[in-house]
């Protein structure tokens, strides 16, 4: 913990930049506020309430106070410090079971969130859609449905090859590092990832025994979980020689980047981890600073961007994505106002502050009806889902989208109508593609058998 | 606070208008000062109704009410020291009107001051007040404390786009004062009255604003000079000459090498000063034309440098370096005491010279910089409040400072107010009869002390 992050000289300009404070508008929801009560907190004047600490797990770690403070105190970091000292006094069961159990274990995800791939390839989705059944059940509940893209048929770690041959000559060996969200729900925009990454000269090195990043647990005041999540990722990646490690998910790029700092204390990691932090680069980045092949095809439509917190003030990338995306012919670029006010998913606020959430959610919306754009693109799957939800609760004509999915589509030479969530890139999907129920039923014995072969 | 007049605040304000968490407590407790004391509860009103029956409830009880917005002012005028009810603005931020006709915005006291600046700009009017906290602080508590900023040396301070208010009195009893019309000389001026009470005559819930047309070109210079008493004498030297800068903005060598230090911007740091002008207006020649007489004065009158900015991108860089006064020392030590006194442009060189003296004699830095053009300076006091021997020489380093800018034909306060820091100053600065006459105002409307009592006037002698 930094303790000069204490030293907050109340001036307030956090408040013009909280999306929590800018909603609720009362002081408690503010990052001086949070900082103020941090400090009575640690400090012994006020109780570690459930209050108190609650006002710390208010907080949507945008990063926005952080970057904004003159002082450079970094109000968001003290929130998330209070939640592990609570922890640490006095530690929740569910989180020990949640974060330490079943998150960093793929095959336990897979299982978990299996019923969520039937409800989708079983169409059983599509007949709630249209019998109407979502008006049936709670707004909470309906708007969680919203969120989800079509779902892939199979988790793409299931599918994806553990090393995927550059398109033509090899000049860079590159780590790909894949996401449970990328893995479990935007499997296709992932495949697009590699496909752009092979094409550009790209031997990519997937391990499928990638587990979490962790950053659920460590926004849980429980980085003490992380530490053996970090240290397995680390030595995978360092039996696959890579030069750099490369991920799609700005959340994940984030925490890994701090691998360094979590085990900076670790005589035997620190270094190795340093090392392994310092290799790795959101693909955005990456691509932008190698030769990247110009696209051949068109994409004729308006495109704005949304900046993920994780990408922008968590990792510094905003002018790449934007970049990459002017790479494209015939693709309008339209700024959006306020491209890194955060969008209110902050992993999983719609769950624990609903309200707040769909306030924050609101702003952005508004501001990406202004653009009157065809897509919104935004490489964050928190964001994605959030965004998602955001359109179909205002019957927006927008679709989300990755900026690397644009740049593969537009690769393809396809002209973009809708993108296909449905699909696996034939030179990828090993298995051989199909639509009927048999195939997906054996999927999901498949997925069963894999699960009692044990972790 | 009595359980059943939380309820009674509920009843009016709503379950969620009302806060009385110990953490809630906490947080309202501070403005932008080191100062704290809690309220008793938080009340968050959405309409001026609400805030008349919350009143109205706190006069029948004889509760405190001290009102604020954002909270970053910096007289610690809205901590609650007698405790009382925390009344909380910002949750009326509606902008009601903008009559771009009549040029004029009405607007709800929450409103954040940047975004009613936005919100006019679009259309292309102009809201000039430009406190550096106009993006934390509200149009309520800029009234409040009628706030200036660099633009006011041309422009004026917001007391002058005050067209009228409305106050809840501390009865309760609603007061509209004020029109559309520029001109108004059918009674006394209340709206002013109001203008810069601090909180302690009545809650200002709306506000009618008076707006001007949006100027389209602005052009930056950055002086520097070997010479402090030569910057000091082209502010004048300039003003003099017939040219009105947006702004004029002045700063020391001590305050130009805590920001080199920390922000390393490529400032100078064999200079005593350096002055930062602007000039804008709608014709785009003028402006320019403006700049560069502005420039030619200061470079016959003993500028060693003049970089004019020859674009938008330019300018910002140029204004990044007034911008980082503040954070930069906020870096440099851990507590600092910042001060606005005003004096006569006359005795701008006067006034440094002698801040310095008082540095030398407490051997602590005052960082000076502020808007020289009108004669207002933030001496800055650095020092470390651990350091028990450095703290204990910032009281009467400050009662120094002000009692030079007293003696200099100046005030205490450009800007921020008086809220408790500066009361012990008040005699000396207005004389026992001005303050008798304020008393007696007080008294007249708010009879029972309960609006913001303790602020603004020195603590009573006991006969």
């Amino acid at each position: 913990m930094r303790l000069d992050n204490l030293n907050c000289i109340r001036c307030g300009l956090c408040l013009a930049v909280c999306p929590t404070y800018r909603e609720v508008l009362s002081e408690t929801a503010s990052p001086r506020g949070r900082a103020f009560l941090a400090r009575k907190g640690l400090e012994g004047e006020l109780a570690l309430s459930p209050n108190l600490i609650e006002q710390m797990y208010a907080c949507f770690d945008c990063l926005a106070c952080n970057d904004i403070c003159p002082v450079g105190i970094h109000p968001a970091d003290l929130a998330v410090d209070v939640r592990r000292v609570q922890e640490q006094i006095q530690p929740a069961a569910w989180k020990e079971a949640l974060f330490g159990g079943l998150i960093p274990k793929p095959r336990r995800m897979e299982f978990a969130t299996l019923p969520l791939r039937l409800y989708e390839q079983l169409g059983i989705r599509r007949l709630t859609y249209s019998l109407g059944l979502p008006r049936l059940v709670p707004k909470q509940v309906r708007d969680l449905d919203a969120m989800l893209p079509h779902l892939p048929q199979r988790p793409l770690r299931q599918v994806l090859p553990k090393v995927i041959e550059a398109d033509d000559e090899s000049r860079y060996r590159v780590g790909f590092f894949l996401g449970c969200a990328q893995s479990l729900i935007f499997a296709d925009e992932s495949a697009a990832t590699v496909r752009v990454l092979s094409r550009n000269g790209c031997t990519v090195i997937a391990p499928p025994e990638t587990v979490c990043c962790g950053m659920p647990a460590l926004g849980y005041g429980r980085s003490d979980l992380v530490r053996e999540q970090a240290q397995h990722n680390i030595a995978l990646f360092e039996q696959a020689q890579v030069e750099v490690i490369v991920t799609d998910c700005a959340t994940c790029g984030s925490t890994l980047k701090e691998y360094g700092h979590l085990l900076a204390d670790d005589n035997k990691w620190a270094a190795r981890a340093a090392v392994f932090s310092a290799k790795v680069q959101d693909v955005s980045e990456f691509l932008m600073s190698i030769p990247l092949e110009k696209p051949q095809g068109r994409v004729e439509s308006r495109v704005t961007y949304h900046d993920p917190c994780h990408l922008r003030r968590g990792q510094g990338v905003w002018q790449q994505p934007r970049a990459l995306l002017q790479m494209i012919d015939g693709l309008e670029f339209v700024e959006l106002p306020e491209a890194d006010w955060c969008c209110g998913s902050a992993g999983s606020q719609l769950i624990t502050h609903y309200e707040t959430s769909l306030k924050v959610l609101k702003r952005k919306t508004d501001n990406i009806a202004s653009t009157q754009a065809d897509y919104v693109a935004s490489g964050c799957p928190g964001c994605q889902m959030q965004l998602s939800l955001s359109v179909r609760r205002r019957v927006l004509e927008v679709q989300v989208v990755h900026p690397i999915a644009l740049l593969d589509r537009a690769y393809n030479k396809e002209s973009i109508v809708a993108i296909d969530y449905g699909r696996i890139a034939k030179h990828i999907a090993k298995s051989p593609k199909s639509e009927t129920r048999p195939d997906v039923i054996s999927a999901v014995a498949n997925d069963l058998c894999r699960l009692e072969e044990g972790d | 606070m009595d359980k059943n007049i939380l309820l009674q605040l509920k009843k009016i304000a709503g379950e969620e208008g009302v806060l009385s968490t110990p953490e809630d407590l906490a947080v309202y407790s501070y403005d932008g000062t080191f100062a704290e004391h809690r309220p008793d509860a938080v009340v968050l009103p959405r309409t001026t109704e609400q805030v008349s029956q919350i009143v109205a409830l706190a006069a029948r009880e004889r509760i405190p009410v001290v009102t604020r917005g954002m909270g970053s002012g910096l007289a610690a005028a809205s901590v609650p020291f007698s405790g009382g009810i925390a009344l909380t603005m910002t949750r009326m931020n509606r902008i009601l009107e903008i009559d771009t006709v009549n040029a004029t915005a009405h607007v709800e006291a929450g409103v954040v001051t940047a975004d009613l600046q936005t919100a006019v700009e679009k259309l292309g009017l102009f809201y000039p007040p430009d406190p550096s906290s106009n993006r934390q602080s509200t149009i309520g508590g800029n009234i409040a404390c009628n706030a200036g900023g660099p633009r006011c040396l041309k422009y004026g301070v917001t007391g002058d786009y005050v067209l009228g208010l409305t106050v809840v009195l501390a009865d309760g009893r609603v007061l509209h004062t004020g029109s559309k019309c520029i001109k108004d000389v059918v009674g006394y001026d209340l709206a002013a009255l109001f203008t810069g009470s601090e909180g302690t005559l009545g809650v200002i819930t709306e506000a009618l604003l008076r707006l001007i047309g949006r100027p389209r070109y602005a052009r930056t210079a950055l002086v520097e000079f070997v010479s402090l008493d030569n910057a000091c004498r082209m502010v004048n030297a300039i003003l003099l000459a017939g040219i009105l800068p947006t702004a004029l903005e002045l700063m020391d060598e001590t305050a130009i090498s805590c920001i080199e230090e920390a922000m390393h911007l490529g400032l100078p740091l064999d200079v005593e000063a350096i002055l930062l002008i602007e000039t804008d207006g709608s014709d785009e020649a003028a402006v320019l034309r403006e700049i560069e007489s502005a420039a030619a004065i200061c470079r016959a009158g003993g500028a060693r440098q003049v970089i004019v900015a020859r674009d938008e991108s330019e300018r910002t860089k140029l204004w990044q370096a007034r911008r980082s006064v503040s954070p930069a020392l906020a870096r440099k030590t851990p507590d600092k005491l910042g001060e606005d006194i005003t004096v006569p442009r006359s005795a701008i060189p006067e006034t440094v010279r002698l801040l310095k003296a008082i540095s030398a004699k407490y051997e602590l830095p005052i960082v000076i910089y502020g808007h020289a053009g009108d004669g207002n300076l933030h001496p800055t006091i650095l020092f470390d409040k651990r350091d028990t021997g450095q703290w204990a020489k910032v009281e009467p380093m400050a009662a120094e400072v002000f009692a030079l800018a007293l003696e200099l034909g100046g005030t205490l306060s450009g800007e921020h107010g008086v809220g408790i820091l500066k009361r012990p100053y008040m005699k000396q600065a207005l004389g026992p009869l001005s303050i008798e006459i304020q008393r007696r105002i007080k008294q007249a409307l708010d009879p029972l002390d309960i609006l913001n009592p303790g602020k603004v006037f020195p603590e009573k002698v006991s006969p």
